[in-house]
């Protein structure tokens, strides 16, 4: 996986949870890109069109707060979401999201820096944020070492298969 | 150290740990069900390992979408049977089990400090027990599955001191709603809850399940109970395995806190929280005029016998509102044969309330009693969202199973008290 990325903005507010980003309904979908077509729909039925050409999500505070549905960032991640940027997350959903490898970074500060349609490029590594269209840039939380190495593995099952095979 | 840190450097073969330190746990028990474990089982085949670390402790329950709804559903829970049969593990099928987070303590898979996790977020609610528990998604579980350990951040702790006695018709569902409401939903988030105090040490077992269970909605990686003589009644005759000294699962006097809340629940008013957000929390004197079209009696949350001998004080004798659908679901086969035999199902029926076998049912809005736009529902269980239990446009109101049964008697958002004066 490239650990650094570009792309343009959407941003929403606080406590987005998961029910919002993927209803509860829709998870008998086995297909990742049949959950995608229902991301983020009760908030803008337009957002997986929206996100189709690859964007930056920004959130809030307590980003994927509520069930434990892996099937949420995964929805995200098909849509076209390449990262999520937040003020703080919900424990479960930042887990579940590094683990199918969707990058999420904790960045004090973004939702007042960036709108929705800004240019951003982002360094997992440096945990750098600039803000192209602003000429502004961040630090965000680094990523541990550990979290870092299943990104770059494109996930924690690509991670372990390759642990395991190393044995 | 406090107990949550006591039961992580066991797990982790150390002496001590300390807040915020990345542990390697191992895991004595996971749980997946019929949404989060298809997930889980397509990871775990593509790891490359053949068989889970160790079947004795991965249980498989079916609660969710149950009876299927649906042919997709159905396949879903095919998956999971062969998954169990190839495997050898423990599943509690259709008719045989109940909501998982119910099902886990009376079957005896919940032990006072052990490790557990499950791909569902309230698995946070065998801290009740004096556990650690917490929730992962599928692909975590699948690495459980495999590896049987989990890093785990060792979590700062908020202690939640407990004094006073609850009014009549006040519970610990009304409790924990006010506690969300001043911690807000993201005030404990990556953090352990620990309830203590006098009223949390002379409150039931299902009182303990309800705030732990709810101790996600604040954020908090786990809730914890420090065990007492009320869990080990419990769990006399439901577990075979070997119960802990639990003199060793106190926290010790000098243990740190990032901070203390008080709350005395004497003067406490029944609490409901508000849609959308399950912290937009008020006494219910001040919901105001709020006109219901369905109520809801289960879940995780308030779906145990108590919690259903309470709604059947409210309700007995009286009829639902003719304009309100009232729905009660026991939150286990084992509930649902204890309120048979206490006469409750009767109760029920004879209010006007429908009772649906054993599952999530409506709670989560994929399966029975979904809500159409412009609708308004009081329920016990443990989430309002936006969308949560149907349409987007309905709203869900959040409170104890008194509550919602007098709500569900005057057609509109009531205080079970005043339903009794008026009697
Ligand atoms: S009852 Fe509701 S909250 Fe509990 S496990 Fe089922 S869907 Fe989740």
């Amino acid at each position: 996986m490239n650990m650094k990325i570009k792309g343009k903005v959407i941003k929403f507010g606080n406590n987005i949870d998961t029910d919002v980003i993927l209803p509860g309904k829709y998870l008998i979908l086995v297909d990742p890109y049949e959950l995608a077509k229902h991301a983020l729909e009760s908030l803008d039925p337009a957002f997986p069109e929206k996100a189709k050409k690859g964007v930056i999500l920004v959130g809030g505070k307590n980003f994927g707060c509520g069930s434990s549905r892996e099937q949420a960032p995964l929805a995200l991640k098909y849509t076209g979401v390449k990262c999520v940027l937040a003020e703080s997350f919900a424990r479960i959903f930042f887990r579940n999201a590094i683990n199918i490898g969707l990058p999420v970074i904790e960045c004090k500060g973004i939702s007042d820096a960036v709108e929705t349609g800004d240019e951003l490029s982002v360094d997992f590594e440096a945990g750098k944020i600039e803000n192209i269209s602003r000429g502004k840039s961040f630090q965000a939380n680094k990523l541990p070492p550990l979290i870092l190495e299943i990104l770059s593995d494109g996930g924690l099952i690509e991670n372990l298969r390759r642990r395991i095979n190393k044995k | 150290m406090n107990i949550t840190e006591k039961i992580l450097a066991k797990a982790s073969g150390k002496k001590t740990v300390h807040p915020r330190e990345i542990v390697d746990a191992n895991v004595d028990m996971v749980m997946v069900h019929d949404l989060t474990g298809p997930l889980a089982v397509e990871a775990f085949k593509k790891i490359g390992v053949q068989k889970v670390w160790d079947n004795q402790k991965v249980v498989v329950i079916l609660d969710h979408q149950v009876p299927a709804e649906s042919v997709k559903a159905a396949e879903l829970h095919k998956t999971m049977r062969q998954f169990a049969k190839d495997q050898k593990l423990r599943i509690y099928d259709v008719g045989r089990g109940g909501i998982c987070h119910q099902v886990m303590p009376e079957k005896g898979h919940v032990v006072p400090g052990t490790v557990i996790v499950g791909a569902d977020s309230h698995t946070c609610t065998y801290g009740a027990f004096g556990a650690f528990a917490t929730g992962i998604g599928s692909t975590e579980a699948a690495a459980v599955f495999a590896t049987g350990k989990i890093w785990l951040k060792v979590p700062e702790a908020i202690k939640v001191n407990v004094t006073g006695q609850f009014q009549k018709y006040v519970t610990p569902k009304d409790l924990i709603l006010s506690i969300i409401g001043r911690m807000g939903v993201d005030g404990a988030i990556y953090k352990s809850a620990e309830f203590t105090g006098p009223t949390i040490k002379s409150m039931s077992m299902a009182g303990r399940m309800t705030l732990c269970n709810m101790a996600v909605e604040m954020g908090a990686k786990n809730g914890i109970v420090e065990p007492d003589e009320t869990t080990r009644k419990f769990l006399e005759g439901r577990t075979s395995k070997a119960l802990p000294n639990f003199e060793s699962l106190k926290s010790d006097k000098d243990a740190v806190y990032e901070r203390t809340m008080q709350f005395d629940v004497s003067s406490m008013e029944p609490q409901v929280a508000c849609p959308s957000s399950v912290d937009n929390v008020k006494p219910v004197s001040e919901v105001g005029n709020v006109p219901i079209e369905q109520a809801f009696i289960g879940s995780c949350t308030n779906g145990r016998i108590e919690d259903l001998r309470l709604a059947a004080q409210v309700l007995k004798g009286e009829r639902v509102k003719d304009t309100v659908r009232t729905l009660v679901i026991p939150a286990s086969q084992e509930v649902y044969r204890q309120a048979l035999n206490e006469g409750l199902m009767e109760i029920f029926t004879d209010a006007g309330a429908m009772v649906c076998g054993s599952a999530c049912g409506p709670c989560l809005g994929g399966h029975i009693g979904l809500l159409a736009a412009g609708e308004v529902c009081v329920s016990t269980s443990n989430r309002n969202f936006i969308g949560r239990m149907g349409s987007t446009q309905a709203s869900v109101y959040l409170a104890s199973p008194a509550t919602v049964a007098a709500s569900a008697v005057t057609g509109k958002i009531t205080d079970p008290r005043k339903l009794e004066a008026k009697a």
